[in-house]
C-alpha cells in the first residue's frame, strides 16, 4: 500500500513526512520524525505523556492520525525552550524537582504550557483538573503542582 | 590520611541542587528504553496465552513467516533449558513451556521490519492450546482438590489439608501469646483482604537488542538491573557473560516491577536470530497482564491491649498468592507487620500458594504495606473501644533502639519514636476536625532497607573536576545524590562533579536498583572510592614535598601537612594535584566494591484526613502529611519526592487500585481507564516531614528513604474512612461500592 | 486502510454509501484510534470529516444552537451563549477525558459510538437535542434519543452520518444540569449518571426531562421521575419520590466498574442532586 505524504509544522519549522494511514501521530513524531520527546505511556489516551498541540490546542498525539496533521501547527516539548533558554515552566519543574524518573515530565510541561497560556492565574484545583490527564506515578503530584504555580507567577511578573 | 567519618557539617549534602540529569528531562532529549532507533532494526512483538491456565499443545507459526517482512519467530524451543528454580522459573516466566500459567503468559514471539506487522503476524501464530481448570483466588487455591500449577512444589512442611499450590510458609515471633492475651482487657480479632495492584510505572517495558549469531551483542533497556538483565539474557540464549554488554536507559519509573526480567532474552533471542537488532515494547495491556503486580491475599490479625493502652500479644497470619510461581514475599509482610513495636508476645505467619496470575514482582516495600495495613487497623479498633488516644498507644507501644524486633533482630538507633513525637506535635494532628462524615487516621510504617552488592569507581579529572561511575539506575535522582556525596568527600562544589550510570562492561557487579539501597549503599561505596583517591592525592602530594605519606592530611579539598611536625607547606588544592597527576606517578583514581552493610531500618509515620459521601462512598482524602526518618537527607527534595510518590500510591492502593479477574480468569483491567491509579484532581498536597536520626552504618548517616512511603497509607486512609463511617473497613480497595455496601 | 478527507458532506456520504467492507467516520477520534490501537475495529475506510466547512461552527438561530458535527468539548466550553443556555449539556460534554481528550472528542462520536455510559448523551435527550443526519437518500432530522439503540449499535444506516445537532430555544426560568458518578475525580468512564432538564414557574417546576445513563444498555428516560417533581418546589418528598422512580426504571449490569445494586441506588442519588443544581440555575430558590 502506497504511504500518504504529509506537510506541516512541527515547532515553527516546515516538515513533511510519509506515514500509513493507520499511523498515530505519535509514531511519526517519533519513529519517523526523531522526535521521541512525547513519549508513549498507553497510547490511549489515558496518561497524556505524548501530549501535543496542534494549533494551540492540547491533544494526546496518540489520539490522533498522522495523516490528520496535514496543514496543522504542531509544538512538542522539543520546541518549548527558546534555544538555550528554559521555558519559566522547564526551569521552575527542575529547580523545585517536579520530576523524578521523568517520563511524564515532557507530557505534564506541554500541558501546563497549554494551561497558562490561556489562564495565567489558575487556582489549585484548577491545575490539578488541567493535568487530571497526564499520570504521574513518581511524585505524588505536589511538587508538579507547585512547579506549575511558581511558573505561572514569575510568567505573571509576581 | 584522615577523614573525619562522623562529620556534620556538610558543605554539599543537604543542598536543593539542581539535577544533572534534568535538563535533558525537561526538554525531550532524555532517552528511555523505548526511544532509541538503530539502522536496520526490527520490530517485536509478543504471542500472548488468552487463557488462564492451558497445555500448549502445537505452535504454528508458518503463516506469520509467509508475510513479507516478517523475519523470525522464537519459542521455547529458541532458548537454554535452565536449571535451579529461579532461573527455570524465570524462563518459563518470559516463554511458556508446556503450559500457559496466566492470561498473558508469552508462548512466541516474532520480529518484523514495522511495529504493525509484527502485531499482525503475532495474531497469525497459530497457538493449539488444552485449556485446564484454573484459579485464580488464594484461598480455592490452597485447596487440596484446586488447579494444579506445578507438580512438585509442595512446601514440604506446609500444614495439614493443604494442597499442592502451596509452596512457602514461614513463622517468626517470640513469647507466648496465650499468656499474652490472658493479660489483655480487650482482644480484638479482624479478617483483612486486598486484592493485588501494580506498580503502574508510567513506561512500559522497553528494549533494543542487537546480537550476533557468535553470542556477541548488547542490550539497551529500561531497567532497575542491568547486571540482571545481563544474567539471564546470558543464560537463557546460551551467551557468555562477558559477551553480553547491557546498557540502562533512563528509566520511567520501576518500584520493583523494573527488576525483574521480561521481554530482553526474547529481544536477544530475535536478534540473533536475525542477525539485526530488534526493538521491544510492551503496550500498556502487556505491562498489566504480564508484568508483576503485587502479592495480595487474606490477613487475619488479634491483638490484646490493656486498658492503659499496652499491648500484650499480637498474632497475624497471612495467606498469599504471588501468581504462577512460588514466591517467598509473604515473609516480608509478615516480618514487617509488627516491626513498629516493643512486644513481649508476638507471632506471625504467612503461606504462599500459586495461582493463575502474572509472576509477584517486587513493589516498593514489598509485601510490608498488607501486614502494617492488618496491625495498624487491630491497633486503631483498640483504641476506639477502649477510647484511647491512637497516638499516644502508638508512643507507648514503640519499638526502640535496643528493642528485640518482632522479627529477630535488636534494633540500633532509629527515628519512629522521633516521627510519632513530631507527628504529635504538628499542626495537622491537631487541627479540629470539623464536620460531619470526616474522620483522621493514623498509622506507622517500616521497611528493613537493603545494602547490598556494589562498585563505584571514581576519576579525578586534569582540571580538578571528577568522574562517578556507578552501575545502578537512577529513578528518581540519584545521581545528584551521588555526586553530592562525592563532593561532599573530595571537598569539591557540587558542578564539578559528574556521576553516570554505565554499562555492565564498564563498572563491577551492581545487584538492582531496590531495597531502598541506592544512595545508601552506592553513596557509601562512593565516599569510599572518594577516599581511595584522596588517599592516593595525599600520597602524591607527599612526594612532592618530600615527606612521608601519613603527615598529608585532606580538608577541605586540599592537601595539607598534618601538623607542624609534618613541615611547612601550603596546601595543595585537588586542582593541583591533578593537573601533575601524570607527571606524579599517573592518572589519579579510586575505587570500591562492596556487599554493603548497615543499611539501617526506616519508619515512617502518616495521618490522612477524609471524608466520605454517605450517599456514594466515595472517600476524599482532605489532608496528609508524612514523616519519616531519613537517616541523613541528602538531597532534601527528592526525599520529599519518595516520601510524596510513596504515599500517594499507597492512598491509591487503599481508595481504587485493584487487579479485577473475570469468571474466565481474564485480567478485566488491562488499561489506565480501569486499573485507577490516583489523577492529580484526586489529591490534596502531601506535606512531607523529614526527620534525621543518623543511620550508624554510613559515613554520612544516610538510611534510604525509597519504600517506607508506601507501608502506612493504607491503615491511615482505612483508619480515617473507618472513623468517618464508624464502620471498620477489612476490604481494600475501599471503593465506593466496597464502602457503602459496608455502611449501608 | 484508506484514509479520506472529504471537502463536502455529499463526498463523505458517497464515499461510506460507495465503500466495501468496514468503514469509520472520524471526527473527534478519541474512540476510534482506541478502537484501532487495541486491534478492536480494522476498518477498511476512514472518512475524516473535519475537512468539511460548517463541521467545526456553533450557530444560533432564534435563540436555539445548531452545532456542527466536528465541534469539540473544548469548542463547545468556549462558547459563552451555549453554556449560558444548556449548561448541561456543555457539563456532560465536558466530562469527557482530559483536557487533551476535549480538544478532539466531539457530541457526535460519543453519541454514535454508542456507549452505555456515554456522558453527553443523557443531556442531549434532556434537551430534546435534534440530530441532523445527511445519507444516500437525502438528510433527514431524528431526536438524538432514538441515535444509540444497544451498546455499540446506533440506528444510522449505510452511507449516513451526523452533520450537526440543534438545541431548541428556551423559555426564561429553565436549565439543566449533569452528573456522573466515577470512583477518582477525573479520567474514569461513568457507573452512573444522571440529566436533569427543568422549566420553573413561579417557583415551581412546571415541564420536566430526566434521562439516566450507564444504568441500562442505552440512556433511558424516566417520565414518572419527572411527573414527581411536576408541580414542586423540589421539597424532599418529591425529590425521594424521584429518586424512587429513577432506581426504578434502571436495567444495569454487574461489571468492573459497578454493581447493579450500586448503580441503581447512585442514579437515584444523582437525579437528586442534579434536579437541585438545574432547578438553582433555571432561578428556583428552596
Ligand atoms: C482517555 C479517554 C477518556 C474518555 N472518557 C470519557 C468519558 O469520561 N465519558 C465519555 O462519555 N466518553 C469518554 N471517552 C470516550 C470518547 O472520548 C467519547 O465518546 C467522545 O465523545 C467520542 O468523540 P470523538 O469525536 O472522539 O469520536 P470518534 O472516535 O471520532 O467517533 C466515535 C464513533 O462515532 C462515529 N462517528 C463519528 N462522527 C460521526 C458522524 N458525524 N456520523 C456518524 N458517526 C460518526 C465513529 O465512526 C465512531 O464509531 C474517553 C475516551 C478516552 C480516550
Ligand atoms: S500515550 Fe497517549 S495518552 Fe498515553
Ligand atoms: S516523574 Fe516518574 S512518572 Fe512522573
Amino acid at each position: 500500500m502506497s504511504k500518504l505524504h504529509v506537510t506541516t509544522t512541527i515547532n515553527g519549522d516546515s516538515r513533511e513526512f510519509l506515514c500509513e494511514p493507520e499511523d498515530t501521530l505519535l509514531d511519526a513524531l517519533r519513529n519517523t520524525l526523531g522526535l521521541t520527546g512525547a513519549k508513549e505511556g498507553c497510547a490511549t489516551g489515558d496518561c497524556g505523556a505524548c501530549s501535543v498541540t496542534v494549533n494551540g490546542r492540547l491533544v494526546c498525539s496518540c489520539l490522533m492520525l498522522a495523516a490528520e496533521a496535514e496543514g496543522q501547527e504542531i509544538d512538542t516539548i522539543e520546541g518549548m525552550a527558546d534555544h538555550d533558554k528554559l521555558h519559566p515552566l522547564q526551569k521552575h519543574f527542575l529547580e523545585g524537582a517536579a520530576l523524578q524518573c521523568g517520563i511524564c515530565t515532557p507530557g505534564f510541561l506541554v500541558a501546563a504550557k497549554a494551561l497558562l497560556d490561556k489562564n495565567p492565574d489558575p487556582t489549585e484545583t484548577e491545575i490539578r483538573y488541567h493535568l487530571a490527564g497526564n499520570l504521574c506515578r513518581c511524585t505524588g503530584y505536589d511538587k508538579i503542582i507547585r512547579a506549575v504555580q511558581n511558573a505561572a507567577a514569575e510568567m505573571r511578573g509576581a | 590520611m584522615a577523614l573525619d567519618d562522623t562529620k556534620r557539617d556538610f558543605k554539599v549534602i543537604g543542598q536543593r541542587v539542581v539535577r544533572p540529569d534534568g535538563i535533558d528531562k525537561v526538554t525531550g532529549k532524555a532517552q528511555y528504553g523505548a526511544d532509541l532507533i538503530l539502522p536496520g532494526m526490527l520490530w517485536g512483538a509478543v504471542v500472548r496465552s488468552p487463557h488462564a491456565h492451558a497445555k500448549i499443545l502445537k505452535i504454528d507459526a508458518s503463516e506469520a513467516l509467509k508475510l513479507d517482512g516478517v523475519e523470525a519467530v522464537v519459542t521455547r524451543a529458541d532458548f537454554v533449558e535452565q536449571k535451579g528454580d529461579n532461573f527455570a522459573d524465570n524462563l518459563d516466566n518470559i516463554m511458556a513451556g508446556k503450559k500457559a500459567l496466566y492470561d498473558g503468559h508469552a508462548v512466541a514471539a516474532v520480529a518484523a521490519t514495522s511495529q504493525r506487522l509484527a502485531n499482525k503476524a503475532a495474531k497469525l501464530v497459530k497457538v493449539e492450546y488444552e485449556i485446564l481448570p484454573h484459579v485464580t483466588e488464594v484461598d480455592e487455591a490452597m485447596k487440596a482438590d484446586a488447579p494444579v500449577l506445578h507438580e512438585g512444589r509442595k512446601y514440604t512442611g506446609a500444614p495439614a489439608g493443604s494442597g499442592p499450590n502451596v509452596t512457602h510458609y514461614q513463622d517468626y515471633g517470640h513469647g507466648d501469646l496465650d499468656a499474652g492475651f490472658a493479660k489483655a482487657d480487650m482482644v480484638i480479632e479482624r479478617s483483612f483482604k486486598s486484592e493485588g495492584v501494580h506498580q503502574g510505572y508510567i513506561e512500559p517495558h522497553a528494549c533494543v537488542a542487537n546480537y550476533n549469531t557468535d553470542g556477541r551483542g548488547e542490550t539497551w533497556v529500561c531497567t532497575q538491573g542491568p547486571f540482571m538483565i545481563r544474567d539471564f539474557t546470558a543464560a537463557f540464549n546460551g551467551f557468555n557473560i562477558s559477551q553480553v554488554r547491557v546498557t540502562p536507559s533512563e528509566i520511567g519509573g520501576g518500584f520493583g516491577g523494573k527488576a525483574h526480567i521480561f521481554i530482553e532474552p526474547v529481544a536477544a533471542a530475535l536478534s540473533k536470530k536475525t542477525g539485526r537488532p530488534v526493538k521491544m515494547a510492551m503496550t500498556r495491556s502487556e505491562v498489566l497482564r504480564a508484568t508483576g503486580p503485587t502479592i495480595s491475599g487474606h490477613i487475619d490479625v488479634k491483638i490484646g491491649m490493656k486498658k492503659d493502652g499496652t499491648i500484650t500479644a499480637g498474632y497475624l497470619g497471612m495467606r498469599a498468592q504471588g501468581g504462577a510461581y512460588p514466591s517467598g514475599t509473604v515473609d516480608m509482610a509478615t516480618q514487617a507487620a509488627f516491626a513498629a513495636y516493643d512486644l513481649e508476645n508476638v507471632k506471625s505467619e504467612g503461606w504462599n500458594v500459586v495461582t493463575n496470575r502474572p509472576k509477584e514482582a517486587a513493589y516498593r516495600a514489598p509485601g510490608a504495606p498488607l501486614g502494617v495495613w492488618g496491625v495498624e487497623s487491630v491497633l486503631d479498633e483498640l483504641c476506639q473501644e477502649l477510647n484511647l488516644d491512637p497516638m499516644e498507644v502508638r508512643i507507648k507501644n514503640a519499638a526502640k533502639k535496643g528493642t528485640k524486633s518482632s522479627y529477630g533482630p535488636t534494633f540500633d538507633d532509629m527515628g519512629l519514636l522521633t516521627a510519632l513525637e513530631a507527628a504529635k506535635a504538628h499542626p495537622h494532628w491537631n487541627a479540629p476536625l470539623d464536620g460531619p462524615n470526616k474522620g483522621r487516621g493514623l498509622s506507622c510504617g517500616f521497611w528493613f532497607n537493603f545494602g547490598g552488592a556494589t562498585s563505584v569507581s571514581l576519576q579525578i579529572n586534569s582540571d580538578g573536576t571528577a568522574s562517578v561511575t556507578e552501575g545502578n539506575p537512577d529513578i528518581g535522582g540519584s545521581r545528584a545524590s551521588i555526586s553530592m556525596m562525592a563532593a561532599e568527600t573530595l571537598g569539591l562544589p557540587f558542578e564539578k562533579v559528574r556521576t553516570i550510570v554505565a554499562d555492565t562492561n564498564s563498572i563491577g557487579f551492581n545487584q538492582e536498583t531496590n531495597g531502598s539501597r541506592v544512595t545508601f549503599a552506592v553513596g557509601l561505596a562512593t565516599i569510599k572510592a572518594a577516599e581511595a583517591a584522596i588517599k592516593v592525592m595525599c600520597g602524591r602530594a607527599a612526594k612532592i614535598w618530600g615527606i612521608d605519606e601519613e603527615a598529608v592530611d585532606w580538608v577541605d579539598g586540599a592537601a595539607v601537612p598534618s601538623g607542624p611536625n609534618a613541615g611547612d607547606f601550603p596546601p595543595m588544592t585537588l586542582a593541583e594535584i591533578a593537573k601533575v597527576a601524570v607527571q606524579t606517578g599517573g592518572p589519579i583514581a579510586g575505587h570500591h566494591e562492596v556487599t554493603a552493610d548497615g543499611a539501617g531500618v526506616s519508619f515512617g509515620v502518616h495521618i490522612a484526613d477524609v471524608e466520605v459521601d454517605p450517599e456514594t462512598g466515595k472517600t476524599t482524602v482532605l489532608r496528609y502529611t508524612a514523616f519519616q526518618d531519613a537517616g541523613k537527607a541528602i538531597h532534601p527534595d527528592y526525599v520529599e519526592g519518595q516520601m510524596q510518590g510513596g504515599a500517594v500510591q499507597g492512598i491509591g492502593w487503599a481508595l481504587n487500585e485493584e487487579y479485577i479477574y473475570g469468571a474466565d480468569g481474564r485480567l478485566q483491567n488491562d488499561g489506565f481507564l480501569d486499573y485507577r491509579i490516583p489523577v492529580a484532581s484526586d489529591l490534596p498536597m502531601i506535606d512531607a516531614v523529614i526527620l534525621e536520626i543518623p543511620n550508624p552504618g554510613h559515613p554520612y548517616g544516610v538510611r534510604g528513604v525509597g519504600e517506607t512511603g508506601i507501608v502506612p497509607p493504607l491503615a491511615a486512609i482505612g483508619n480515617a474512612v473507618s472513623r468517618a463511617t464508624g464502620v471498620r473497613m477489612t476490604k481494600l480497595p475501599m471503593s465506593p461500592p466496597t464502602v457503602l455496601k459496608a455502611i449501608s | 486502510m484508506r484514509f479520506e478527507q472529504p471537502k463536502t458532506v455529499n463526498d463523505a456520504v458517497s464515499l461510506l454509501a460507495d465503500a466495501d467492507g468496514l468503514t469509520r467516520v472520524l471526527a473527534g477520534g478519541t474512540d476510534v484510534l482506541v478502537q484501532l490501537r487495541l486491534g478492536m475495529v480494522e476498518p477498511d475506510l476512514v472518512v475524516d470529516i473535519k475537512a468539511i466547512p460548517g463541521m467545526r461552527d456553533i450557530t444560533e438561530e432564534n435563540g436555539g444552537f445548531t452545532i456542527g458535527a466536528a465541534v469539540s468539548g473544548a469548542e463547545l466550553g468556549e462558547h459563552a451563549k451555549l453554556v449560558a443556555a444548556y449548561p448541561g449539556v456543555v457539563e456532560g460534554m465536558e466530562l469527557v477525558g482530559s483536557t487533551q481528550v476535549q480538544g478532539r472528542a466531539t457530541l457526535t462520536g460519543n453519541l454514535c459510538n454508542a456507549s452505555p455510559a456515554a456522558d453527553s448523551v443523557p443531556a442531549m435527550i434532556a434537551a430534546d437535542a435534534i440530530a441532523t443526519i445527511a445519507g444516500p437518500d437525502g438528510p433527514r432530522e431524528v431526536p438524538v434519543a432514538d441515535i444509540a439503540i444497544g451498546p455499540g449499535k446506533t440506528s444510522l444506516k449505510k452511507g449516513e452520518i451526523i452533520t450537526s445537532f440543534h438545541l431548541p430555544a428556551r423559555p426564561a426560568n429553565a436549565s439543566d444540569a449533569y452528573l456522573r458518578f466515577i470512583p477518582r475525580t477525573e479520567m474514569d468512564i461513568a457507573v452512573a449518571s444522571a440529566a436533569v432538564n427543568l422549566t420553573l414557574k413561579e417557583g415551581k417546576v412546571v415541564a420536566a426531562k430526566i434521562v439516566l445513563g450507564a444504568v441500562a444498555p442505552t440512556a433511558v428516560t424516566v417520565p414518572a421521575a419527572a411527573d414527581a417533581i411536576i408541580g414542586t418546589a423540589l421539597d424532599d418528598a418529591s425529590l425521594d419520590a424521584m429518586a424512587k422512580a429513577c432506581e426504578a426504571a434502571c436495567n444495569p449490569i454487574t461489571d468492573k466498574r459497578g454493581t447493579i445494586e450500586f448503580r441503581t441506588k447512585t442514579a437515584g442519588t444523582l437525579a437528586k442532586r442534579a434536579a437541585k443544581i438545574a432547578f438553582a440555575r433555571a432561578g428556583g430558590k428552596s
